[in-house]
Parts: C-alpha cells; structure tokens; sequence
C-alpha cells in the first residue's frame, strides 16, 4: 500500500494543536498522545524504507508546476527515517525529563511542530515549501531553546533567533532571485531552466545566497556563532533534536539537495563545500577540546561532524565535476550521508546521557563531576558507547563512515584531506577521553554521594539509541539493507534525475 | 481609573462591535473579495487591542480569557488541518482536495456567490479563529511584561 505522503506532516502538526488543548491535569495524556504520535511516524518510515516506496505527490490534485508537490526519493526516505528514529528517542526521553519543568503539553505541542517542519523540509519538491516548512522548524526550535525562560537560556535563544532569522532572510531571497530568473518555485522545473539556459550571474548569486543561509542554519564554520550557546542551554531531549537532525534537515539536506539536484555541482562549489568541510571539522574540534561544560562540549564537536558530512559530500561533487569515476563519488557520498545518519544516533545519544547526568546531580559542569561510573552504571555504558562512536573507534557506526569518507579521500587523491579526517577524528578521541576521565572515573565529590540512576523511560531510549549505535554497521556491511536503504540516497545525488523523474510525471 | 479617559472609553465601547463585525465580514468573504482568513483574524485581534488600550488588561482578560482564547487557537489550526483531512475520503488519498467544489458545486452557477469555492471559505473561517486568537494572545503577552525592573536600574 502506498503510504500517502502528507501524512508525515499532518500526523504531528494534528497532535501538536490536540496536546495544548490538555491541562495540567491531563497531561499524561498528552504525554502518551504524543508517544504515539512519533511511534506512528517511525513506523511510517521504516514501512517506506521496507517497501522503498518512492513517489510524487501531488497536494490538492493540482498539476505539478501549478500545485504544491511533495517528493519521496532515496534522500528523503533516509532524512525521513533519521528525523523519525530521533524524535522517537528523544520524545520517550522527555516523558520523565521534562517532569521538572511546567507547561509539559506546550513542551510537547513545540516538539511535534519542529517535526511536523522537519519532515515538511525533506519532502518539499517545491522551494518556496521548503522555505515555510524551514520557518516552522525553526520557530519552534527557538521557543523550544530558551523554553527552561532562564537568563542564560533567553540569552542563547534570543541570539540564535537573530542568527536563524538572518539565514532565513537570505534563503529568502535566494528564492525570491530564483524565482525571477526562471519564473517557477518547483525545484524540478528550476533544475531544467538551469540545465537548458545555464547559469547567470542572478543564479549565482542566489546559490551564494543559499550557501549563506543553508550554511546558517547547519552552523558550518565561519557561520556557526550561534550554535555552542543555543544547544546546550536547551532542555536534553531538545539539544538532541537540534542536534540529532534540526542542523541536517535544515542545513545539510537543503544545501546539498539544491546544490546536486537543482543547480547542478561544478569544481568551485565542490571546493566551497570541502572548504566549509575541513573549516568546520578543524575549527569545531579544536574549540571542543578546552571546553569545560559538557553539552557545549557536545555542541562545539556537531559543528566538526557536521564538517565530515559536508567534506564527504563536497569530495563527492568535485570528482563528479571532475568528471573521474563515478564510483568514487558514490562512496564519498555515501560516506557523508552514511556519516549524517551515525551522528544524528550518537549525538543525539550523547545528549540524552548529558541530560540524565544533569537531572541526576544539577550540575554538566566537568570539574565538578567524578566517578559516577558506580552510581550510573547505566548512563555510563550508554555514554561510553556513543563515545565509542563519535571517535570511530570499531565496530560502532562512527567508525564505518569515517572509513568511507577517508577511503573516498584517498581514492580520490585527496590526500591531505584524508589526513586531516584522521587527525580530527585522534582529536574526538581525545576530548571523548577527557569527557570519560572527568565524569565517570576519578573520585566522588562528597556532594554527589546521593546521587540516583535515571530509569524508566529515560534509560530505555538511551538503550534503543546505544543498540542502534552498536548495530549500524549492519546497513554498510549487509548488502540487501545497503540497497534498500543508503544506495538510493546516494544514487539520487550522483545520477541527477531528479528534474526528469518528476517532469515525466503525467 | 484603570484605561484611559471616559471619552476614549465611550468611543472604543461604541466602535470595538463595529470593527469585531468587520473582520468576520472579511472572514466570510474572503474567497470573493479582497482578504481573507489572515486578514480577517488580524482585525479580530484589533478590536481587542481597542478594548486593551481603553479599558487596561485585566478588563480584556475577564472578556476573553487566556485558556480560552488558547483553545480557540488550537481548535482553528486543528479545524484548517481536518478540512485538509476531509480530502483523504474522496478517492486517492488527496490532501486539501477541494471535495466541496468537486463532488458537490461542480458545474454549478457559483461565481461571486456567498457559497460557492468549496473548501476555502471553511479553511478562512478556521485560518480566522486561529490569527485572531494567537495574535490575541502574542499582544496579551506583550502587554505582560513591565518595563519597572529595567527603570529601577536606571535611577
């Protein structure tokens, strides 16, 4: 059966304006109402990625240049289930977290319509719809920053609303310049203007534009201010959002579907790309090393994966340009996009643990922390894994990408990257090192004697995100889930039928 | 005295009904004239603002109370997304199709009519309740915080 495609946005825009309408009384209700409603979601996903349905849309029954159109191919599919399986964990995480604060229902009202953006911004086939679906994430994103209406937590929030307004501001108006020079919002259509008339210097600027503002938004580095202040002052289960997926359905995904499928690469973006790449990866990491708090630690080393996305990506585009084997592309592609789906697990894996360690002792200060390992035998195996992870070390996920895209590198006779990729990746190890020795091992301040472990609920999404940091290899290695589930994301970069497939649509 | 002089407050008592009525005038023919759901919520709100400004906040809060004018809200957004729904009943899972004017206006004389348009005269009335009650709300809000902790700093 087909699975129709609004129903990713409806689903939750539906539940998030039923769950306010519940009071503080009610409120376990809304709490299982919007379980459900992210349980349904995963669901949703994984029977797409089963049957790897892929289609188009069409909102209304409108025809497709006239009418808004929504478009189910690889990449999406695999934005789609990453969106899914993050919101899952962390909504389960935040049925016992979020106890502490008040305004539950309105938590969760904000937290279904960030999803309800998200999937919007992957499904859009229309670039004006990705804009709107953007706005609604990241609106919500910012009431759900400062939603703690601390000092600290407005302060961050009101900074990244400014930031995250000016990148909305600039796709703006790359849109707006698109759409006076070729005279459509669908991204199909735009793509075929490009392909037949080419690139004008109004193009130009408006992919400028865009790479300005997609770069906003996933905080890559020369524009990536606002992003140490706003995730950590979050609540966890939201830091692990932002982090997990918000940067990557809004940045990443964007940037790299209109760079591939709308304006088609060539040599200097790809190097624009690699530079952002390495910038981020370098920069992040090296910042995330002195820090002392453990969720802008957290925060400072998304901004230096978020780079082996990109780098992956823009090593991708320039040996497409280049014209060398395909071949090598796809892996540098897969690489990233296999890379995008393992950070969104461990970091969002690690900001859970963060937040079990914030509500068990108040404090994510590092010096002030020290052998929980017995107290929280349970978080610490779950923040040793996902340590595990992020420093790629094997068999856990963050290894296999890393591989990839140091492979790819190599292949590619990118050789300097390739180093730079490993000695990044030494860094990570490190300051993971740092965050384990501070935090689990050494001794126990006297004031953290009575410290408990977290359980329920919170333990149990930690649990299913650290199985699934431990199991994802399995989607490289195994042949038959790497062809349902990554190759057709890479395929949809690498071959650019995109404007074909949608244009031979009756 | 709460508000503002009697004057202000006879004239705004006299004229809140007159602009309340206008903007559902703009609601309801929204599909036909120029306006619409948002334009029409828009002046809803104003004539609360009017109310605000003449008789103080907690004079609008007793006419119109925070949960109430929270659930309108939602109960807008949610009505737009089940005319949206309604679409999925009439063959192939459609969203947003226009049933009203496709299965049962079709080929009728509607044109400039009240009735007619289908779905999109419901989708204003439920865009309408939803602008004007969270617009409401975001001037209550604003109307909340007082400038004294910053004032006290300065002297």
């Amino acid at each position: 059966m087909m699975i129709p495609l609004p129903l990713f946005v409806a689903v939750p825009l539906a539940v998030a304006f039923i769950v306010p309408l519940f009071g503080q009384k009610t409120k376990s209700a809304a709490t299982v109402l919007a379980n459900v409603a992210t349980a349904c979601l995963l669901i949703l996903a994984i029977y797409i990625m089963r049957t790897g349905q892929s289609g188009i849309y069409r909102v209304g029954q409108w025809s497709i240049p006239i009418g808004i159109n929504l478009v189910l191919d690889g990449l999406s599919g695999l934005m789609l289930l990453t969106i899914s399986i993050v919101s899952f964990a962390a909504m389960l995480f935040s049925i016992r977290y979020m106890e502490q604060y008040t305004a539950k229902p309105k938590f969760l009202s904000l937290f279904l319509l960030m999803v309800a953006g998200m999937n919007g911004v992957v499904l859009s086939g229309d670039i004006f719809n990705l804009f709107v679906f953007l706005e609604i994430a990241s609106i919500s994103s910012y009431a759900l920053v400062g939603f703690g209406c601390e000092h600290e937590e407005l302060e961050a929030s009101f900074k990244y609303m400014v930031l995250g307004s000016v990148a909305s501001m600039f796709i703006l108006f790359g849109v707006g310049l698109v759409y006076g020079m070729t005279g459509t919002l669908n991204l199909a259509y735009i793509s075929k203007t490009i392909q037949l008339a080419g690139l004008n210097n109004g193009l130009y600027f408006a992919l400028a534009m865009f790479i300005v503002g997609f770069g906003l938004k996933a905080a890559l580095v020369p524009f990536h201010a606002w992003l140490p202040d706003a995730h950590p002052s979050a609540p966890a289960p939201i830091s692990a959002m932002l982090s997990g997926v918000l940067i990557k359905a809004l940045g990443v995904y964007a940037l790299v579907r209109v760079i591939f499928n709308v304006f088609g690469v060539s040599i200097p973006i790809g190097w624009i790309l690699i530079t952002l790449g390495v910038l981020s990866m370098v920069i992040g990491v090296f910042l995330a090393v002195g820090q002392w708090d453990f969720k802008r630690l957290l925060a400072y080393h998304s901004i230096s994966q978020m780079g082996y996305v990109v780098l992956g990506v823009g090593i991708g585009a320039v040996v497409l340009a280049q014209g060398k084997d395909p071949a090598w592309a796809s892996l540098a592609i897969l690489g990233g996009l296999f890379h995008l789906m393992n950070h969104s697990v461990f970091k969002s894996l690690l900001f859970l643990t963060s937040g079990s360690i914030e509500i068990a002792t108040g404090t994510r200060q590092l010096k002030q922390l020290g052998g929980l390992a017995e107290k929280m035998p349970v978080t610490r195996t779950m923040c040793t894994i996902a340590s595990a992870a992020i420093a790629g070390i094997p068999p856990f996920n963050g290894f296999w990408s890393k591989l990839l895209i140091v492979l790819a590198a190599v292949k590619a006779q990118f050789y300097g990257l390739a180093a730079v990729t490993v000695l990044v990746s030494l860094v990570t190890l490190i300051s993971f090192l740092k965050v384990q020795r501070y935090i689990f091992l050494g001794d126990l301040p006297d004031n953290l004697k009575e410290v408990k472990e977290s359980k329920g609920s919170m333990a149990w999404s930690m649990g299913v995100l650290a199985g699934l940091c431990v199991v994802m290899g399995i989607l490289l290695l195994w042949e038959p889930l790497r062809e349902q589930i990554l190759t057709p994301a890479v395929q949809v970069l690498v071959d650019n039928v995109y404007s074909s497939k949608i244009i031979a649509m009756p | 005295m709460k508000g503002m002089t009697l004057i202000v407050k006879t004239i705004s008592s006299w004229v809140k009904m007159l602009v309340f009525l206008f903007g559902i005038y703009i609601i309801l023919f929204g599909h036909i004239t120029p306006g619409g759901g948002f334009a029409g919520g828009v002046i809803l709100a104003c004539s609360y603002v009017l109310i605000m400004l003449a008789f103080g906040r907690d004079y609008t809060e007793e006419n119109l109370s925070l949960k109430l004018a929270s659930k309108l809200d939602c109960t807008g957004a949610l009505l737009f997304i089940a005319i949206a729904l309604v679409g999925f009943m009439y063959g192939g899972f459609s969203f947003f199709y226009n049933f009203i004017q496709q299965e049962y206006l079709a080929g009728k004389e509607t044109a400039f009519k009240l009735i007619s348009a289908g779905t999109i005269p419901l989708s204003n009335i439920a865009i309408g309740l939803k602008v004007g009650a969270s617009l409401f709300l975001v001037l209550l809000m604003l109307s909340a915080f007082r400038p004294s902790d910053s004032s006290e700093k300065e002297n």
